[in-house]
């Protein structure tokens, strides 16, 4: 029974990682066609960083990412904050629409934005990017901070406030520190959302600004293109980095 | 009022702030995307008046019909094939010891980190005519020459499950956390015998978990367009490729917002269904 069940977890777990590892050992295949061994070879690495457009949508994607993470990590922390101190009307409807918009399906985010943007005016690049994906990662962020502040001791804001220290300076001293890990930790998982998203980017997109998840899926549509086998293997180095350092910096404040 | 918003600015700021932030960009968008699906389509300036339902009557036009049955027969079978695997697999990683378990789920949420349309892409690698599975079945002997796979059914449903397997075994996972070995012994020692401690106390206890995976799996296997268009060909559609279609190329607004409705009306739905689920078994566990 129990060799049964290890050898379930296991064969999953290799299904889950063959795609993975076929797509890593292939960026080194020297042949053309993509599907048989040529030997090693850089040359879908090298071809990749020559592609002037590619390079471009992934410097775009890489700021988008980091403004849309921080944005949301500020406004996502202040959320959480209000949602665990204060009481006030409508905190439930609140609640509720930051649970809806986590699970929303993304195209109905996605339509429902290219709407407002459309009705305002808004060129589609950059600041339509950037305020659809901050919509989408806020309620990771808020959910990340909440759970850290469940566990915060609530003697530690009254004894600031007791020792005269306002609103602002009890939050600038006393929760920020307490809740950073929670604020690298949805730092790291907006940036990771934003850095993937296709669903929504393909709507609220234009021209003048391509990010590289577009990029790579105009790529993908029709035929093989071992560059993307390159581009994926830096992107899950990457994103494994990053995976790394937040459950670091998680299990580390646990401790 | 006032004196309240004096006394505490800090608290007045943040709640204008994200309630100004939701309202605008949630609240508004989605009123909007109702709005549309009630009025008439307009070439110049996607929509127009007069209010109608024709875009909800034509989501029952044969042709769409068709394209939408299929679309849930293939969310339907990816949910169940996730669930089918995912079950077991929570189970089984609820019993591995717990240092072990750590590692076993930061492995599983390494893939959820890792690029999506990336991991469709490296199925296409595997599942192509002359692709690996192919190949490693012709020297084995198993076929003569290679089979279709890619640009079928199967292709779609298969890739809708590696992507969205992690979501069903998350929510799993953490109700089989919950579960208590003594709650098994009990039911043991009161003379059940495995089947009837499983379909009469695991199942229930895990139905939450279960519903909310399925929430997480069902929605976004209707709604996740690139996966068709790398592995499905043109025939096996998602509702998502049918409301992308609307909004981007075919510019029928009210048509792409009606059926976008029916995918949050399926959402409302199945969440019903979780917190019914719940109060249950807080009722019972009372």
């Amino acid at each position: 029974m129990r060799w049964l069940s290890r050898s379930y977890l296991a064969l999953v777990y290799l299904l889950l990682y063959v795609p993975i590892v076929v797509l890593v050992v292939f960026s080194f295949n020297d042949s053309r066609t993509g599907y048989n061994w040529g030997g090693l070879s850089l040359r879908w690495y090298e071809s990749l960083f020559n592609n002037h457009a590619m390079v471009q949508a992934m410097w775009n994607s890489l700021w988008l990412a980091l403004t849309a993470a921080t944005v949301s990590t500020m406004i996502g922390a202040l959320t959480a904050v209000a949602l665990h101190r204060y009481r006030f009307r409508g905190k439930r409807v609140l609640n509720g629409m930051l649970f809806v918009v986590m699970m929303s399906p993304e195209i109905v985010l996605a339509i429902s934005l290219l709407g407002l943007f459309l009705l305002l005016g808004l060129k589609l690049g950059y600041v339509s990017l950037l305020l659809a994906h901050v919509t989408f990662c806020l309620p990771f962020v808020v959910i990340t901070v909440l759970a850290r502040l469940a566990g915060f001791d609530e003697r530690l804001p009254e004894a600031a406030r007791d020792l005269g220290a306002s609103d602002f300076t009890m939050t600038r001293t006393v929760l920020i520190p307490v809740i950073m890990p929670a604020l690298m930790a949805g730092w790291l998982l907006g940036f990771t959302l934003s850095m993937d998203d296709v669903v929504v980017s393909t709507f609220v997109s234009g021209p003048s600004y391509e990010i590289l998840p577009l990029r790579i899926y105009s790529m993908v549509r029709v035929g093989l293109k071992p560059e993307v086998n390159a581009l994926g293997t830096l992107l899950l180095v990457f994103s494994l980095v990053m995976l790394m350092v937040s459950q670091w910096i998680l299990s580390r404040s646990k401790q | 009022m006032m004196r309240s918003i004096k006394q505490q600015p800090f608290r007045a700021v943040v709640l204008v702030l994200v309630w100004g932030w939701l309202l605008f960009l949630v609240l508004a968008p989605n009123m909007l995307v109702v709005g549309a699906s009630v009025m008439t389509r307009d070439p110049s300036t996607f929509i127009s008046l007069p209010l109608n339902l024709d875009a909800y009557r034509q989501l029952f036009n044969p042709l769409y019909l068709e394209v939408f049955l299929h679309s849930l027969y293939m969310a339907a079978m990816t949910t169940l094939i996730c669930l089918l695997i995912g079950y077991p697999f929570a189970w089984a990683l609820s019993r591995v010891e717990k240092r072990r378990q750590m590692l076993l789920i930061f492995l599983l949420i390494v893939p959820f980190w890792t690029n999506s349309l990336v991991r469709t892409y490296a199925l296409k690698l595997i599942l192509a005519t002359n692709g690996l599975l192919n190949s490693a079945l012709m020297s084995l002997g198993v076929i003569d020459e290679p089979a279709q796979l890619l640009y079928t059914e199967g292709a779609v449903i298969v890739g809708l499950v590696y992507l969205l397997l992690p979501f069903m075994i998350l929510p799993l996972y953490s109700v089989f956390e919950d579960l208590r070995q003594d709650v098994l012994l009990a039911s043991h020692d009161l003379g059940a015998g495995r089947f009837a401690t499983f379909k009469n106390v695991v199942v229930p206890l895990t139905l939450p978990g279960a519903l909310a995976g399925v929430m997480l799996v069902l929605l976004p296997a209707m709604g996740l367009f690139f996966v068709p268009d790398i592995l499905g060909g043109s025939r096996n559609l998602l509702v998502g490729n049918v409301i992308k279609n609307q909004f981007l190329d075919a510019r029928n607004w009210p048509f792409g917002a009606a059926a976008s409705i029916v995918l949050t009306l399926t959402m409302a739905l199945l969440m019903f269904a979780h917190r019914l689920s719940k109060r249950r078994l807080g009722e019972e566990g009372a």
